[in-house]
């Protein structure tokens, strides 16, 4: 059996996926993700100013905006020496937690709840029915009211009516996999309006300090937004009193709306206790090989010395939380050692000197050489996939590993870790999905688990970003107000010798690394390591699958893990439950390659 | 901002049509210049067989449809774009989505996958449609650096501008490469990948570019609504005024540095220092550690962000020049002056640099031998009326021409053959534009700024301040 399914485009992601999958019988036997674009920026920001790269690096995304360039202003500062004042560590922590909570949002309402939700079937609903299911699920948000309920019902028969369906066309409407009763599905599709009025409105917390969004500025030292009580000029009082109120209004969106959405949609699909017994268990579907990594909870940045065991903390304002790794589903936190990390390229388009197999960070290296066929690529009729190549490569992301292991980084990773480390907030939500799902906590490595520890995972962060505010906003009120430590500024203050940095960060979609080395006022090498590429690798040099391929198709993940079952997918021309898998790990593809080595000079070589 | 949608209030475009007196004999001869470019766009494509649709066959189409359709395609990006699209509080996406167009395709939000998306796709591609694109094309490796569907970024964009009535190029990387088209070492002039924008790839039609890294959300939606709203009096579609680099008016007619409330500042020569000093805890002008706003065209300070919270200068930094074409190159190091900015080395000021840029700018435009009907329009008229009235001040506010020397090697951008002038009042009025008759390029004379001598023969010391001193 070969490659029978082909999904191209894999939407609502950002960025390019093609899946590649043998399927038989109802389930996916074996998967392949491929990654469909690349563009270089690594290569690009090679030979130029240090303290400018991070706008290049901030547009690797534009819906993980802002993450990028914090990690690489915090790699450039850590090989530089350079201290950032403490009120804008606060500034960035802010930026970074409204980014996360906003990021979530944005992915669960409108990127995900598609793959639930039958949009149509909101059309048959009584609005007084969808107020009830509402209240039954304790979601308290201000917007379940009949005359919201009413009106988004009418919109939805007038779209469906018109037979113009919109963003809607060609959704897989009727799908048996489709679970919620019509009342259901219209409460989320008026939740999944007003999320998009509350994204469009917390923003604005990022905007404050950055100037604009997507793509804030910011500044190696420090921030450029200056902070003063006394002037009309710096951020004051009006500021922090708007800050606030949106800070107020996310508290209130995730708690109110978001969280219980999230649970009562989850336990309509998964779970001992869900309505239709005979339906899939989605909390035993899509297990990766239950290998995780988190440096922290969400937001949390970490620096040091590429040659040492042990990461720096002085960077990082959540230091209650120690960084991690789960390895061969023991359910106990080990110590983590940036030594390990590996990056190879077996079923990538590149090529490293010397036939190495697998490189550092630290030492990276990505030469193009791209064998795939000549585009256009075949549909699932004709045969010769990417998967079939005779090379073994068929995708532009890299296979990043630990320890030779494939680690599923994000929420689920940074939960789980959480929870072993008796994070009060974090026990206590997980321990009450838990028991409202008849789950257990390993199950947060599955597709609903994935899209559970999110919520929790928003809940959390929120509630961290209200405390880092009030702790800035206290600071500030004392009378500290410097946001930047120009003393390394000039690069006659840099060493002479090439110097090294990087920075762990811990962003929406889970760990980013950013690793950069520095001679003569110029960057000499520049790498990333993302989440998607840790997420969404193809086979390594011994054939171990990554993330994605393993949830969709592996075998490892159902040999390893009892309750796991094999991935269903009922009709190839409608992949709706694939969909729910890949988006419960929040693709970006665009994060996941971006690369290319300061050393890549044989740029662009084509063999094929 | 809110914009009242008084093109379209019957059900049909037919209908609004009526109510509007166009009569059906006008509306036919709008669809025969429709079926004239679609005819020009299989020309092009070499695909001579292809039958062009006829007037009456879009008609047809055109009257039955309720609302115009979307497609709305992202290439080689980082979905930015999108993400302010998402953000905009003047027209809401929820407003595009449900109320104004069909958006029959856009993949960061639409519901289906694979080949239900990409049968989306195809039937939304044969009917007339508004097309938006962001994000570049790369071209080399046979467009292998980007696919969708299998198929290259640059096919995918090819067959779907083929019946669009209008391209929205939104972005930097649509309008002109972006980010992965900046320079890398042995890569060459557009980047590894050899990305360029839209209007590299689409030249039988007019491209609208919407310029910015990302554009401001309101000025994306706005685009839209502007096309959903102001129609010609036989009904056609009517486009914004454009710049000399085929940007709205309404949203690039200014330089940032005119515009700046903090611009009295730099006219009085109190200048930020570094960063977090007293100046600019005052607010002071941003100019000396790096600002791009006297060579950056665009709205920012008018319709500011995220629902007019702030903006890059008011929050503290330097503009980065993000709407003009090459600025992670052309602007960079970004935090050195202007007149230090590589490819500026002889320039004297901030006015003379900005000027030049929009002098290079159009030189590029005129020199490429497709122009699309509109950029004619736009270069013709930029030239004939010198817009100096766009700068109010003398020379007075000029700062200290710190002069420097022209780096070895380095071009003097004033001395293009075919300079031109910045983006003056355009007005694209003869006919649908898509439809009008190309017509010979021609060379604008350069402006009298550009021709004559600079105001570096009489420089004037500008820092007759200290503002760190004086701040506190």
């Amino acid at each position: 059996m070969s490659v029978n399914v082909v999904i191209d485009p894999l939407t609502r992601i950002e960025g390019h996926l093609r899946v590649e999958l043998e399927h038989a019988n109802g389930v996916i036997a074996k998967a392949w993700s491929e990654t469909t674009q690349f563009r270089g920026l690594e290569e690009i920001v090679k030979n130029r100013d240090p303290r400018d790269v991070w706008a290049f690096l901030q547009r690797i995304c534009g819906v993980c905006t802002s993450v990028h360039a914090i990690a690489s202003i915090s790699a450039v500062e850590n090989a530089l020496g350079i201290v950032p004042p403490e009120q804008a560590r606060r500034i960035r922590d802010i930026v970074l937690g409204a980014q996360e909570v906003q990021d979530h949002v944005i992915h669960f309402y409108h990127l995900h709840a598609l793959d639930w939700v039958d949009v149509v079937s909101a059309a048959s609903a009584d609005p007084a029915e969808a107020l009830e299911f509402a209240r039954s699920i304790g979601s308290t948000w201000k917007g379940n009211t009949l005359e919201r309920f009413t009106a988004v019902r009418d919109k939805v028969v007038e779209i469906a009516e018109s037979g113009q369906l919109s963003i809607f066309t060609g959704g897989y409407w009727g799908h048996e996999a489709y679970k919620l009763p019509p009342a259901a599905n219209l409460m989320a599709v008026s939740h999944y309006l007003d999320a998009l009025e509350f994204q469009r409105s917390v923003i604005r917390i990022v905007t404050t300090f950055g100037g604009k969004n997507p793509h804030p500025n910011f500044l190696v030292g420090g921030m450029a937004c200056s902070i003063d009580p006394n002037r009309s000029e710096s951020i004051n009082q009006v500021q922090l009193d708007q800050v606030q109120k949106w800070i107020d209004e996310t508290l209130e969106f995730v708690n109110t709306c978001y969280v219980p959405d999230g649970l009562a949609i989850l336990s309509v699909y998964g779970g001992p206790n869900r309505p239709d017994p005979a339906s899939p268990d989605w909390f035993t579907i899509g297990a990766t090989a239950p290998n995780f990594l988190a440096l922290g909870r969400s937001g949390a940045i970490y620096s040091g010395d590429p040659a040492k065991a042990n990461v720096d903390r002085d960077n990082d304002l959540h230091r209650d939380l120690v960084p991690g790794v789960v390895l061969d589903g023991e359910l106990k936190l080990k110590a983590f050692d940036p030594r390990l990390l590996t990056e190879s390229i077996t079923s990538a388009w590149y090529t490293y000197a010397d036939g190495k197999k697998q490189l550092h960070p630290s030492e990276g290296e990505t030469s193009v050489k791209y064998t795939g066929p000549k585009p256009p690529y075949p549909p699932a009729a004709e045969g010769d996939f990417l998967a079939d190549s005779k090379d073994g490569k068929y995708t532009w992301c890299k296979e990043p590993r630990y320890d030779g292991r494939a680690m599923q980084v994000g929420p689920a990773a940074r939960v789980l870790s959480a929870y072993l480390q008796g994070d009060k907030d974090t026990v206590d939500l997980v321990n009450t999905a838990v028991e409202v799902l008849g789950i257990e906590p390993g199950q947060l490595n599955s597709t609903a688990g994935r899209t559970l520890a999110r919520a929790v995972e928003a809940a959390t962060a929120a509630k961290r970003l209200n405390e880092t505010f009030a702790q800035f906003a206290e600071a500030l009120k004392g009378g500290d107000i410097d946001v930047f430590d120009g003393s390394k500024w000039d690069p006659s203050t840099w060493p002479k010798d090439e110097v090294h940095g990087y920075s762990f960060v811990e962003v929406a979609r889970g760990n980013l690394s950013h690793w950069v080395s520095i001679k003569g006022g110029k960057v000499t090498r520049y790498q990333a390591v993302v989440p998607t590429t840790w997420l969404a690798s193809g086979r390594d040099p011994n054939g171990v699958a990554g993330p994605y391929e393993e949830a969709l198709g592996g075998d490892s993940a159902l040999a390893a893990i009892p309750w796991a079952t094999p991935h269903p997918l009922i009709d190839p021309e409608q992949p709706v439950e694939v969909m729910r898998t890949i988006h419960s790990f929040d693709p970006c593809m665009s994060c996941a390659v971006h690369l290319l080595d300061p050393d890549g000079n044989e740029l662009g070589v084509v063999t094929s | 901002m809110s914009y009242e949608v008084s093109g379209w209030q019957e059900p049909t475009l037919g209908e609004n049509l009526a109510r509007a007196g166009v009569k059906r004999r006008d509306f036919l001869k709008f669809c025969g210049g429709l079926a004239g470019v679609l005819a020009a766009g299989s020309q092009l494509n070499g695909g001579a067989a292809h039958a062009a649709p006829t007037a009456e066959q879009i008609a047809a189409v055109l009257e039955g449809q309720t609302k115009p359709i979307l497609v709305w395609l992202q290439l080689q990006e980082c979905t930015g774009c999108i993400e302010s699209t998402l953000r905009s509080g003047g027209t809401t996406v929820e407003d595009i989505v449900l109320d104004l167009l069909s958006v029959n395709y856009v993949e960061a939000i639409m519901a289906p996958s694979g080949d239900a998306a990409n049968q989306a796709l195809d039937e939304a591609n044969k009917e007339p449609h508004i097309l938006v694109v962001n994000g570049s094309v790369p071209k080399d490796l046979d467009g292998a650096y980007c696919t969708i569907g299998g198929e290259s970024a640059k096919r995918v964009l090819e067959k779907s501008a083929k019946n669009a009535v209008a391209v929205l190029a939104v972005g930097a990387c649509a309008v002109w490469g972006g980010v992965q088209a900046s320079r890398a070492p042995g890569a060459g002039p557009n980047g590894p990948t050899n990305a360029v924008g839209v209007d590299q790839i689409i030249k039988n039609k007019p491209v609208i570019n919407i310029g910015g890294c990302p554009p401001i959300g309101e000025v994306i939606t706005a685009t839209c609504a502007y096309l959903l709203t102001h129609a010609k009096a036989d009904g056609s579609l009517k486009l914004p005024e454009l710049d000399a680099e085929g940007r709205p008016r309404f949203a690039y007619d200014q330089r940032i540095h005119d515009s700046c409330p903090r611009r009295a500042h730099y006219d009085a020569g109190q200048f930020v220092k570094t960063f977090d000093d007293a100046a600019a805890r005052n607010g002071w002008c941003l100019y000396e550690v790096g600002c791009k706003g006297p060579s950056t065209f665009s709205a920012c300070p008018v319709i500011q962000w995220n629902m007019h919270t702030s903006w890059p200068i008011g929050a503290g930094h330097p503009c980065i020049g993000c709407t003009e074409k090459n600025f992670f190159d052309e602007f960079t190091p970004f935090y050195s002056t202007l007149p230090d900015v590589h490819g500026f080395g002889i320039e004297a000021s901030a006015e003379r640099v900005g000027w030049t840029v929009a002098g290079i700018a159009v030189a590029g435009v005129a020199a490429h031998a497709t122009l699309t009907a509109v950029r004619h329009a736009a270069s013709r008229k930029a030239a004939a009326e010198a817009p100096l009235d766009a700068f109010g001040d003398s020379k007075v506010w000029l700062p200290d021409p710190t002069v420097k020397d022209a780096a070895a090697g380095e071009p003097e951008p004033a001395a293009e053959p075919e300079p031109a002038a910045g983006p003056g009042p355009v007005e694209p009025e003869a006919g649908p534009p898509a439809a009008e008759e190309p017509e010979p390029v021609e060379a604008p004379s350069p402006p009298p700024w550009l021709a004559s001598e600079p105001a570096d023969g009489e420089p004037e010391d500008t820092e007759t301040t200290d503002p760190s001193g004086k701040a506190e």
